[in-house]
């Protein structure tokens, strides 16, 4: 008899994931540990390397199929994008183009740029979004799992929103600007970064599965992202000027939908105007509940 | 007492092994978090063990060698280099990431 246990998406490392979600044993590493690339920036500011830069890259099998694979590591430097860490990601998607596999998946778990390497890291997030766009247009699917504890933040939460799709758990985040730095910017009364519940509220998968923001809302399970990212090996959605008129009637719609100060929580005013049937329970409800729900 | 110079502290041991690793694949364990560590193990030549560490923690080196002597003494290994890459982890945290990755070369 073999014990099915969910295995936590969020509390396994980068690597960790890379092993379960790729076929058994078919990770071939790109640049690994041992070659020793790293951040030319980091000693200078007293703080230590890692040998892989936080970004693990390289080819798998998933389904028996080829594709290539990134995943980024939440706990060395909250996966902040550095020179080497962005450079890495360009490198393999640029030869994705070269290649041609089935897909890229980019296991994202990052707060955006590594502010310790300012501009290098902002011009690596900008290459980034450049080569990703550049494998859509090529018809090669780009696939992004958020369901890390760091969440999806700043750059790379833009990066995330550029692929063809966009897979969460309820626990992932996904968002431009992080609640400390909404709070540091707008105030306290604006948004209170301590406030758990507020901020899963208004950046945990949920709210973007409803909001139509992630394209699969998944459980906090390995298995689960492994089963929707070999749903998604098909799933090419090259930007098209129908897709982009379509994703801005989408986001003007949801501006309409809240045109003034609400009485109560926004984020929960929202889904209702959005349509969504007892949107007051929704933080309350587990996963295949919310996923019935949707309506955009 | 001076103040301590800002930046890491690069800390060098080397070891007479005992117990040839023979060839491996690198093995990597840990993360470079707080209060955490990384650990690459590579194949070396020679019958020493080769053991480098970056910290952030300035001035510790004495409970680095206590901790790097007790590992050696539990596996003895020869033709090994140990790289670490250190973000303030205690004695305890470092012990058991250098047993992880032993644990991980191959019987």
């Amino acid at each position: 008899m073999t014990l099915n246990i969910a295995v936590s998406y969020a509390e396994c490392s980068a690597r960790e994931r890379l092993a379960l979600i790729v076929d058994r044993g078919s990770f071939h590493e790109w640049l690994p540990p041992a070659e020793r690339v790293t951040s030319p920036h980091l000693a200078q500011l007293g703080v230590p390397c890692a040998f892989d830069d936080g970004v693990a890259i390289g080819r798998a099998t998933l389904s028996s199929r080829p594709i290539f694979i990134a995943a980024q590591e939440g706990e060395f430097m909250g996966g902040g994008v550095g020179e080497v860490h962005g450079a890495k990601l360009v490198g393999l998607l640029r030869r994705a183009l070269r290649d041609r596999p089935d897909a890229v998946l980019l296991l994202a778990e990052s707060g955006g740029v590594r502010l310790h390497e300012a501009n290098a890291g902002l011009i690596a997030v900008s290459e980034v979004m450049r080569a990703l766009l550049d494998v859509r247009a090529a018809g090669i699917p780009v696939i992004v799992l958020i369901g890390g504890s760091n969440g999806c933040f700043g750059g790379m939460g833009i990066v995330a929103r550029c692929a063809d799709r966009v897979v969460m758990s309820d626990v992932g985040r996904l968002a431009m600007s992080g609640p400390e730095v909404i709070e540091a910017s707008h105030g306290v009364d604006e948004f209170d970064a301590r406030d758990r519940a507020l901020v899963w509220r208004t950046t945990g998968g949920k709210h973007r599965w409803l909001s139509g923001d992630c394209d699969v809302l998944v459980e906090d399970d390995v298995a689960a992202f492994r089963a929707a990212a070999i749903d998604a090996l098909d799933a090419s959605a090259p930007v098209t000027l129908k897709r982009l008129e379509d994703e801005h009637a989408l986001l003007a719609a949801r501006l309409r939908l809240l045109p003034d100060a609400v009485d109560g929580d926004e984020a929960v005013a929202l889904w209702a105007r959005l349509g969504v049937a007892d949107a007051a329970r929704v933080p309350d409800m587990d996963v295949d509940a919310v996923r019935a729900l949707r309506v955009v | 007492m001076s103040e301590p110079s800002p930046g890491l502290e690069t800390l060098n041991y080397s070891l007479p092994g005992q117990r040839p690793a023979g060839a491996f694949a690198p093995v990597l364990v840990g993360v470079v978090g707080s209060g955490n560590l990384e650990v690459l193990l590579e194949p070396a030549a020679g019958m020493q063990c080769d053991i480098r560490i970056e910290t952030s923690a300035r001035g510790f080196g004495a409970i680095w060698e206590a901790v790097v002597r007790d590992f050696h003494r539990r596996h003895p290994l020869a033709g090994v280099r140990v790289s670490v890459n250190d973000m303030g982890a205690t004695p305890a945290v470092v012990s058991l990431r250098l047993e992880q990755a032993v644990s991980e070369l191959a019987p």
